[in-house]
């Protein structure tokens, strides 16, 4: 915890805790006796299940000059085990109509599996043995290894949006890992080795530092069983917990950067400050900071930021990022697009003055109304993916939260209070320390060309048309 | 694969779930026809409008004129500028998507049984009676003169758009359907009003929802939304476009340390008989995920890429066999030749009846997977109708993916699958590649 989170505001918000819900319907949760914690979430309404393992360990768990070697590791887990072949737990799922796929992200590294119902015991099987199993041959690090760096090329290289963000969380975080990028530092990447990841996975992968999520057509009954089964017999190790990170400073100086790239169609601006996450039994700030960020730029006609710059003619768009789910204290963000005219001088003071207004002002009762409602509404709405469902909760345990504190997530939203918002307003909005940043195009690029040779390709109206995962910020699969 | 784990796979093949979904044709009050799957457990509807034509009903020079259109549909409508029209539609937790490809225009819907008379309402105002306000005119038009200017410096639309140029002529197809920078400023209130009228009218519409809702009131909630459309749009829909496509290389010379390749050759239309023998094939070749051949030979054997993906991209008035990938600059000559080879090994070699099981258990083990949600099955009802397929398309699908056999697959393959004929676009500086024509 850092001082952010422990700002006077919160002990008012704590006093409007609300009740503590059940356990929603179709949520189950245990823990084996090798450390094993488990989700079940049920939804009858398809043959279908997801299972994703999540690690509590991702990027900002590695050490100084390995970056990367979270990222790479996650690839070369596919690579075989003593019973698997390489890339043989990716083709057996496909053969048996599944898809899978990994993720990491700064806190943890997730893999799953979306197949028939009827199939769960298959990929538990595999998952499990590569929990425990990994080999990595000889042959197959390296050329993974120039995967991971093509990974980066396309990725983050050949973007200076993506070059910019990187560059900018190095600023914003003197200390923390989160300032470096999940994927790695080039140079560093070019380094890893397979005795580099044979180190991490030995370390960290166990039964104990992990949470298994199993979504769909299956009973809790079921999923306990086979969990036991496969699972059951992995060994915990003592030191597989996630160890505390070098944390933040008190930071006290704004920054600024700019960078100019004739790769770039229009000036953007991003802005960032530290701020607190969702922790265990304490989620209220960060609740109030995730209707803060709706308030301002969640809808495109009638938020804050909308209203004042967009519908004024400032700028083009606007939007507020917040997301709570991390270990330790994350960033609040805003990003602009002035409107042509209008100087990047300008749109900033024009932000400035709207979010101090703001601030004055407070939330309108009516419009909070709405994102109320709004928010409401999307709890029903989520109901409509087990997927979306079991990523929530993965996500939640692997950061930190209890299954009470994902429960209890959307009541503490409806629960916000005006003053709350204010508080988190204050928080972030007049926070001494935000980095800013400008992305910026050449003076004279010529943003025109190949425009008029504009064409796109057809979109397949085919139903069998691919149907992509949903893409999460932050993660690299 | 150890021994343990084929059994297990075996078994459970045998075992295959059928629980098919049950699809309601129905015809409402007003005559308008949908697809319904009834599911009471949560509560709230899944709607899925698709009116043909989309911007390929863009008038001559008037290029951009659907996609404005359809972004300004949410911008205001009947008695309500866009803010308090907004504001209406937030006040219910509904959500309405309004967009706009080359073949459909599409509206995805989500209302809660509670205000689902409201909610379809406001839909209704959106589709019948949008303002075009001036300003809002003007502040959509900026921002997609922003969406312009972006897609002139992403390697990714550049090549997909040269790709798109060289493949479809005169064709709407050939150019995006944001438009240019002057065709877009030189759009009019008037443009976009009569944009409208070629294509939100009831002769073109197809209907789908699933969730929580019977038939009878389905047929209602129809009529409420589209009951106050013309009957006829006001343009004949698009005609089919002829593939221009030659095989060669296009190089665009752009500061990157990767090229981007966008490449494609002719497809074939889904009424062909080989359709599904080249489905199956495409998998196998470089469909797959991470068990196609082209990812076994460019990723995972040499390392040569992140991804590759090969795809049969099938619309309304023309298909390609297309596919993309991402390589450094010196890599890249080596990664082309690769799919180059593989294609002629495919078309020579054909396929092992390995790989034509394992691409059919995947193929139609997949499908029923997709249908886990409201928002989905909607999705997929509309689109099968857009696309002129029968309801019982859903039960019949597998079993035409089983009858494929490996000559099959070798025939389409021979047929289609000329590695000279493959046109590539490389957007970056790569070695050792020359464009040709």
């Amino acid at each position: 915890m850092t001082i952010l989170t422990r700002l006077a505001p919160l002990a008012l918000v704590l006093a409007a805790t609300p009740a503590l819900a059940e356990m929603p319907k179709g949520i189950s949760h245990f823990t084996l006796d090798n450390g094993l914690e488990a989700v079940v979430i049920e939804d009858h309404r398809a043959p279908v299940v997801v299972q994703m393992l999540w690690y509590r360990i991702g990027s900002a768990d590695e050490q100084p000059g390995k970056s990367g070697i979270a990222h790479y590791l996650e690839h070369l887990m596919f690579k075989g085990t003593d019973k698997l072949g390489p890339g043989e737990l990716s083709k057996t799922v496909t053969a048996n109509g599944g898809r899978d796929n990994a993720f990491t992200s700064y806190d943890f590294t997730t893999y799953f599996q979306r197949i028939a119902s009827d199939r769960l015991p298959l990929i538990m099987e595999m998952e499990a043995d590569r929990m425990a199993n990994l080999r990595i041959g000889e042959d197959d690090w390296q050329a993974e290894r120039q995967v991971v760096l093509e990974e980066r090329s396309q990725r983050t290289d050949s973007d200076p949006g993506a070059q910019f963000s990187e560059e900018r969380s190095a600023v914003q975080f003197y200390n923390h890992p989160y300032g470096r990028p999940v994927i790695g530092w080039r140079q560093e990447m070019e380094g890893l080795t397979r005795e580099d990841a044979i180190a991490w996975y030995d370390a960290h992968y166990a039964p104990n530092a992990a949470v298994l999520v199993i979504a769909g057509d299956v009973t809790a009954e079921d999923v306990r069983e086979l969990a036991e089964t496969y699972y059951g017999p992995v060994p915990p190790k003592p030191d597989a917990a996630r160890k505390p990170r070098p944390q933040e400073p008190i930071q006290r100086s704004p920054r600024r950067m700019e960078r100019v790239d004739p790769r770039v169609a229009q000036p953007v601006m991003i802005r960032s400050v530290i701020a607190p996450e969702r922790n265990r039994g304490e989620q209220q700030t960060a609740a109030a900071l995730t209707v803060l960020a709706e308030l301002l730029a969640g809808s495109s006609q009638t938020s804050v930021l909308a209203r004042d710059l967009v519908l004024t003619g400032k700028a083009l768009y606007v939007n507020a990022s917040y997301d709570g789910f991390s270990v330790d204290p994350t960033t609040f963000g805003l990003s602009m697009v002035p409107a042509p005219g209008v100087s990047n001088e300008d749109a900033e003071a024009a932000l400035d003055a709207a979010l101090a207004q703001f601030l004055k002002d407070g939330p309108d009762a009516a419009q909070l109304e709405r994102v109320k409602t709004r928010i409401r509404a999307a709890r029903v709405y989520s109901q409509d993916s087990a997927h979306g469902r079991a990523y929530d909760y993965g996500q939640g345990l692997a950061t930190g939260l209890t299954i009470e504190d994902v429960n209890d997530w959307p009541d503490i939203l409806a629960a916000v209070t005006p003053e709350d918002i204010r508080a988190a307003a204050k928080l972030v909005l007049e926070n001494p320390a935000p980095v800013t940043g400008w992305l910026l195009p050449a003076p004279d690029a010529p943003a025109e060309a190949g425009a008029d040779a504009a064409a796109a390709a057809p979109q397949p109206a085919s139903a069998d048309a691919s149907r992509p995962e949903t893409a999460n910020p932050g993660e690299v699969e | 694969m150890i021994r343990a784990l084929a059994t297990l796979a075996f078994a459970l093949l045998a075992a295959l779930p059928a629980r098919a979904i049950e699809i309601q044709q129905i015809t409402s009050p007003g005559g308008i026809q949908a697809w319904l799957v009834e599911d009471h457990s949560i509560p709230f509807t899944a709607l899925s409008l698709m009116f043909k034509g989309g911007a390929s009903l863009d008038a001559p020079g008037k290029r951009g004129e659907m996609n404005l259109m359809t972004a300004l549909l949410e911008e205001g409508s009947g008695e309500m500028d866009s803010v308090q029209y907004a504001e209406a539609v937030e006040a219910l937790g509904a959500q309405n998507r309004f967009d706009v490809g080359d073949d459909a225009l599409t509206v995805n819907a989500r209302m809660l049984t509670e205000n689902r008379d409201q909610a379809a309402a406001l839909l209704r105002q959106a589709l019948a009676e949008p303002r075009f306000d001036p300003d809002a005119v003007e502040r959509v038009r900026a921002q997609v003169q922003a969406v312009i200017r972006s897609e002139a410096t992403d390697p990714n639309a550049i090549a997909s758009k040269e790709l798109a140029r060289l493949a479809w002529g005169e064709h709407p197809y050939a150019t995006s359907i944001n438009g240019t920078r002057d065709s877009v400023a030189a759009l009019t209130r008037e443009d976009l009003i009569a944009a409208k009228d070629r294509v939100l009218a009831r002769d073109r519409v197809v209907v789908a929802a699933a969730g929580d809702i019977t038939a009878e009131e389905l047929g209602r909630l129809i009529d409420t939304i589209l009951g106050d459309l013309p009957e006829q749009g006001s343009a004949p829909l698009p005609q089919p476009a002829e593939l221009q496509l030659t095989g060669g290389v296009t190089a665009i010379d752009w500061d990157s340390p990767q090229t981007v390749v966008s490449f494609a050759q002719a497809g074939l239309p889904m009424s062909d008989p080989d359709y599904f023998a080249a489905f199956v094939a495409n998998h196998i070749l470089g469909g797959g995920g991470f068990s196609s051949r082209l990812m076994d030979e460019i990723r995972e054997k040499r390392g040569l890429t992140y991804g590759v993906a090969t795809g049969l991209s099938n619309g309304l008035y023309g298909e390609t066999w297309q596919g993309g990938m991402a390589s450094a600059n010196d890599k890249v000559a080596e990664a082309v030749g690769l799919i180059r080879s593989e294609w002629d090994r495919f078309a020579e070699g054909g396929v092992t009846e390995k790989e034509l099981a394992d691409a059919k258990t995947y193929l139609t083990g997949e499908y029923a997977l997709r249908f886990d949600g409201n928002g989905k099955i909607a999705g997929i009802l509309a689109g099968m109708q857009l696309i002129g397929l029968p309801a019982d398309y859903v039960n019949t699908r597998n079993a035409q993916i089983e009858a494929v056999t490996a000559e099959d697959v070798q025939r389409v393959a021979q047929r289609l699958l000329h590695a000279d004929q493959i046109r590539f676009v490389l957007v970056g500086r790569a070695e050792g590649i020359d464009a040709t024509n």
